[in-house]
């Protein structure tokens, strides 16, 4: 079984390279080419995992040494794959998902001429995230997580002959690489401490270390699980990410790739517990994001915008259980796999609706698409209610798991997360209730509604087809991309109680992350009053404001924060005035430094020997004489120079 | 002079005024040779002082090299040496301006320290001993120079040889020109001249039509006008061409007048005669030689004859 | 009259030719300065003879005089050469190499 790990991530990648490589004439097998591959991966991820489930809780750790990557004296970095406990949730989420929108892609990019690169693209995506969760060690790891960097770039910038889809790509690499170097920072800090970057040695040793390295490292991987997962203060990219093909929204941008910060962290666990002030980090981190992402939520009319904010806020939940320790590991990852689900189901379900309605994505040109597309609308309004955390749903038993874990923190620090996470359950119920009835209930504001003004540029027109704006005729979207929703809807429905079945996801994934009990100083039961109600007051508000008042089809100036929250609370003018203003006053003057003394040196140096050159080249004057005359001269001197050794 | 004396350790009286006439002359020849505008007296400026050594060499007791200075120096090399400048052209003066700046006070400069420098040189070896070559030349100073140059130079001796082979070679080879094409033939220079409308039959000669036969005065033509062609070019170039053609001319009318006074006869003809002679006076003053004058004196040998 | 006066006049001799070398553009003018100079040098070669009472001064000059003859006739060879395809025998024109 061991030898088997590698070909996980050999399917997607050999379908990447084929697909790449291969051609226009696989124009029209590729996206089946690339399908089978991912579900091929997925088969043979199911296998592993019913192996493992038929072995002991001790036993389910694989190792598979593949090769000796860099052997050089004392640095030693091997292609080794490890499939635990924790990787193998991964590796189910990640390909299962991943076959999913594979095939609801085939029917959403039917008519999109590239869809073979996109394709490959997406195989890409799946190898280098499968190689992510499997390293057994962080340089690999790191391999893994630059390819998921670079296949979000890829994806993101995807329709390049729109420059702000070209300008969002280059925008989340960037952001990406200040996470990135934090990784390498923390790898070689690694190296530097323990002389390997195996998970094993690594984490088992980092307790005798001391703090002050524990604590460098811990903040090191915070810095790129922020950049990856789009923490504050990092998380600009992803809004704009949104720019991508909407299954690319789903796969990478808020199911799998920006979990990988999560991932990290948890796996990382040791190297937090070791270092308090790493772990209270990550807690600020989640916390501060979760409220961040959900108020954004709540302003944007573009609705792939407003569920970019929804992921961001709910990996903001998923950092703070991460960040908790013991108490929250499980809770992290039972959330982020619910959230995988409805949040990939939703976003489908967005895609869907923008299938129907000519690639429209402001909401407030939506209005009473139910009727039109019922299976969107039944599949969008579970992940809705899952997300929303619905008693009984997915989202509700994680999302209550991860508060009262807030709570059991103690003392005041615990009040306050456990406060936020619970405001912030009550605003993710106001903005997805804003989401749905502004989509589905209320008017069809779409019928006439004018033309979009070229004053909104943050509202795309209808995309690609360019010319006379016309009304669109919703319809429900082809049976290959209604199904993968329907399959997310069941995800999103049963796996929350699943998983809460007995303990199941805790006894599950305890023997890697360990486990622990968390004592909340209020009783389990009060914490999920206080959830249920905040869910109601969220649903209730967003009633009284979109459903029971029509939705305007122009968005009102609206307040100050409601203004705030459409520019992403100001986070990119932030950046602007803190990071890029500075940065360019710098380059300036480095440049200025560089024509003034850096060259004032150089063309000094070279003037000085031309000019004096150019002197000494007037002694070759070209006249035999000349010269001549130097020989007499030199002959005297000689004569001079003899008469002179004699006379001493 | 008796061979002791001449190769003595010290000098006498005579060799003393000699030496201070000729070397007085010496010295002048060589300022003389690098001093002189025309290189034609700087070669003669050098041969006097060649002579001046050749004596200075018999009086230091170097009978055979005194010989061999004036004949094969003197009398050869100097020999090339005018041979090669009538070559390049003898009568033509250098101009002594010099072009390069600061090229003349530093050859001042440079020689008088350089001279300086070597008779201090000299003046402070203290060499006042002299042998004298009494006893080198007793058996005869060729025959004392032949006997070393054939035992103990001779090795030098041949490869002097082979230089001078090689030198003799090496100038004919320097000064010989290949022949790019093959030489052109009576006929296809004749053809060429055609070609190219050159004049074809001889050129006329000077003074021919003229009273006068000196090269440097032209040919008259029939009406009188002087042709540039029957005079060298090279004297045309210089303007050395005498101009007869007024006084001819004048001779003429004169000639005729009487001629006309002694039949008794005044007639048209004088005054054709000299009413050319005005025309011609007219044309003179321009440049006669072009090829409009001598066309226009054509036409207007034409018209004359019309007239008549 | 000491023959060590010989050596001064080949001295003056030396000096004022190779002025000459210097100060004169036309080329055979300075060829004959260099003669000079080598008359100049023989004048000593021949004193020196006379003063160490052997042949062998002599024998040098005469050696001087041979290569000297070979080097005039190659000399002149080259100068006509020049003359004939730059028609000059400035030794300033010949600046070829000059870049």
């Amino acid at each position: 079984m061991e030898t088997s790990i590698g070909l996980l991530v050999a399917a997607p990648l050999l379908g990447a390279a084929v697909l790449l490589c291969g051609g226009r004439r696989l124009d029209r097998v590729g996206h089946w080419v690339g399908t089978a591959l991912a579900a091929a991966s997925f088969v043979l991820a199911a296998v592993l995992f019913a192996d493992m489930l038929g072995r002991e809780a001790d036993e389910r750790s694989l190792h598979q040494h593949v090769f000796s990557w860099i052997p050089v004296g004392g640095f030693q970095a091997d292609v080794a794959f490890q499939l635990d406990q924790l990787s193998m949730t991964f590796v189910l989420l990640i390909t299962g998902v991943g076959t999913l929108i594979h095939v609801y892609s085939i029917g959403y990019m039917e008519h999109d001429e590239r869809r073979r690169r996109f394709f490959g693209y997406l195989n890409l995506f799946l190898a280098a995230m499968l190689l992510l969760v499997l390293a057994d060690n962080y340089l690999l790891l790191y391999a893994g997580w630059e390819g998921v960097g670079l296949a979000s770039y890829l994806l993101i910038g995807f329709w390049q002959h729109k420059p702000s889809a070209a300008t969002a790509a280059k925008k989340a690499f960037i952001v990406n690489r200040v996470g990135d170097i934090g990784l390498s920072i923390a790898i070689m800090i690694m190296f530097s401490t323990f002389g390997t970057f195996a998970f094993g040695p690594v984490l088992d040793s980092v307790g005798e270390t001391g703090e002050g390295t524990a604590t460098a490292i811990g903040l090191m991987l915070l810095l790129a699980a922020c950049g990856k997962s789009a923490q504050v203060p990092l998380q600009s990219w992803l809004g704009d990410a949104m720019e991508g093909p909407t299954p690319v929204s789903a796969l990478i941008h808020a199911a799998t790739m920006v979990t990988a910060g999560v991932y990290l962290i948890v796996r990382s666990g040791a190297i937090f517990e070791a270092a308090p002030t790493a772990q209270t980090a990550v807690v600020t981190v989640g916390a501060i994001t979760l409220l961040f992402g959900a108020i954004v939520g709540c302003a944007k009319d573009d609705i792939k915008k407003a569920l970019a904010g929804s992921t961001m806020s709910q990996i903001g939940y998923m950092v703070l259980a991460a960040g908790l320790g013991p108490i929250g590991y499980v809770f992290a990852i039972m959330h982020l796999v619910t959230h995988g689900f409805f949040k990939a189901g939703l976003f489908l379900g967005a895609g869907s609706v923008m299938h129907g309605m000519n690639d429209e994505v402001d909401m407030r040109r939506y209005g009473g698409l139910r009727k039109y597309m019922p299976i969107t609308f039944v599949t969008f309004g579970l992940g809705y209610l899952a997300i929303i955390g619905f008693p009984g749903l997915s989202g509700f038993f994680s999302k209550d798991k991860i508060i009262e874990a807030a709570f059991a923190r103690g003392g005041t620090e615990g009040w306050i997360l456990g406060g936020a996470a619970l405001l912030g359950a009550a605003i993710t119920a106001f903005y997805m209730t804003r989401v749905m009835l502004m989509t589905f209930f209320g008017e069809e504001r779409w019928r006439n509604a004018p033309a979009p003004s070229p004053e909104r540029p943050d509202v795309e027109p209808v995309a690609q087809g360019g010319g006379e704006y016309e009304v669109p005729r919703p319809h429900e979207s082809p049976r290959s991309m209604t199904v993968p929703m329907i399959v997310l809807a069941f995800g999103s429905v049963f796996a929350g109680g699943l998983f809460s079945w007995g303990d199941a996801f805790v006894n599950w994934l305890a023997p890697v992350t360990t486990f622990e009990h968390g004592h909340p100083p209020i009783s389990a039961a009060t914490v999920t009053a206080a959830t249920v109600v905040a869910l109601l007051l969220g649903v209730g508000l967003a009633w009284l404001q979109y459903g029971r008042k029509p939705v305007p089809v122009v968005a009102p100036r609206g307040s100050l924060l409601t203004r705030a929250a459409r520019r992403d609370l100001l986070q990119d003018d932030f950046n602007h005035v803190v990071l890029v203003k500075p940065g360019e006053y710098l380059t300036r003057g480095l440049v200025y430094l560089d024509h003034t003394v850096v060259d004032g040196v150089v063309n000094g140096t070279a003037a000085a020997v031309g000019g004096l050159s150019g002197r000494a080249r007037r002694l070759q004057n070209g006249y035999a004489r000349s010269y001549a005359v130097s020989m007499f001269g030199g002959a005297a001197i000689l004569i001079a120079a003899t008469l002179l050794m004699r006379a001493v | 002079m008796t061979t002791t004396l001449l190769a003595a350790a010290s000098t006498s009286t005579g060799e003393a005024v000699q030496f201070w006439i000729l070397g007085t002359v010496a010295v002048l020849g060589a300022l003389g040779t690098v001093l002189m505008k025309r290189s034609v007296h700087s070669a003669l400026c050098l041969a006097g002082t060649m002579i001046v050594l050749a004596v200075f060499y018999l009086a230091n007791g170097a009978y055979f090299l005194g010989i061999v200075q004036i004949v094969v120096y003197t009398g050869a090399v100097m020999m090339l040496f005018l041979f090669v400048l009538m070559l390049v052209g003898v009568t033509a003066a250098d101009s002594l301006k010099e072009t390069i700046k600061g090229q003349r006070w530093l050859v001042a400069l440079c020689g008088l320290g350089f001279g300086i420098l070597l008779i201090a040189g000299i003046g402070s070896a203290g060499v006042d001993t002299f042998v004298g070559l009494g006893e080198a030349n007793a058996g005869g100073n060729v025959q004392g120079l032949a006997r070393s140059l054939f035992t103990e130079y001779v090795f030098a001796f041949e490869i002097t040889g082979a230089l001078l082979v090689t030198a003799a070679v090496a100038a004919m080879v320097l000064t010989h020109r290949e022949r790019t094409e093959r030489r052109l033939t009576q006929r296809e220079l004749a053809e060429q001249r055609v070609r190219e409308g050159k004049h074809l039959p001889p050129l006329p000669a000077p003074g021919v039509y003229a009273r006068h036969n000196a090269v440097d005065i032209p040919g008259l033509l029939p009406d009188g006008t002087p042709s540039e062609l029957t005079v060298n070019a090279t004297l045309r170039e210089r303007g050395q061409v005498r101009d007869v053609s007024r006084e001819a001319l004048a001779d003429l009318a004169a000639l005729e007048r009487r001629t006309g006074e002694y039949l008794g006869r005044n007639g048209t003809d004088t005054r054709a005669v000299r009413g050319a002679a005005d025309v011609r006076d007219d044309v003179s003053d321009d440049a006669p030689d072009t090829d409009e004058g001598r066309a226009g004196d054509g036409d207007r040998d034409r018209d004359r004859e019309a007239a008549k | 009259m000491n023959p060590v006066n010989y050596l001064f006049l080949a001295a003056l001799l030396f000096t004022i030719g190779a002025s000459g070398v210097l100060l004169r553009r036309n080329a055979i003018v300075v060829f004959m300065s260099i003669e000079l100079m080598l008359n100049a040098a023989n004048l000593a070669l021949v004193t020196f003879s006379r003063m160490h009472g052997n042949l062998d001064g002599q024998i040098i000059a005469f050696f001087t005089m041979v290569v000297a003859a070979a080097e005039v006739v190659v000399g002149l060879a080259i100068i006509v050469t020049i003359f004939r395809s730059r028609h000059s025998a400035s030794v300033d024109d010949a600046g070829l190499m000059k870049l």
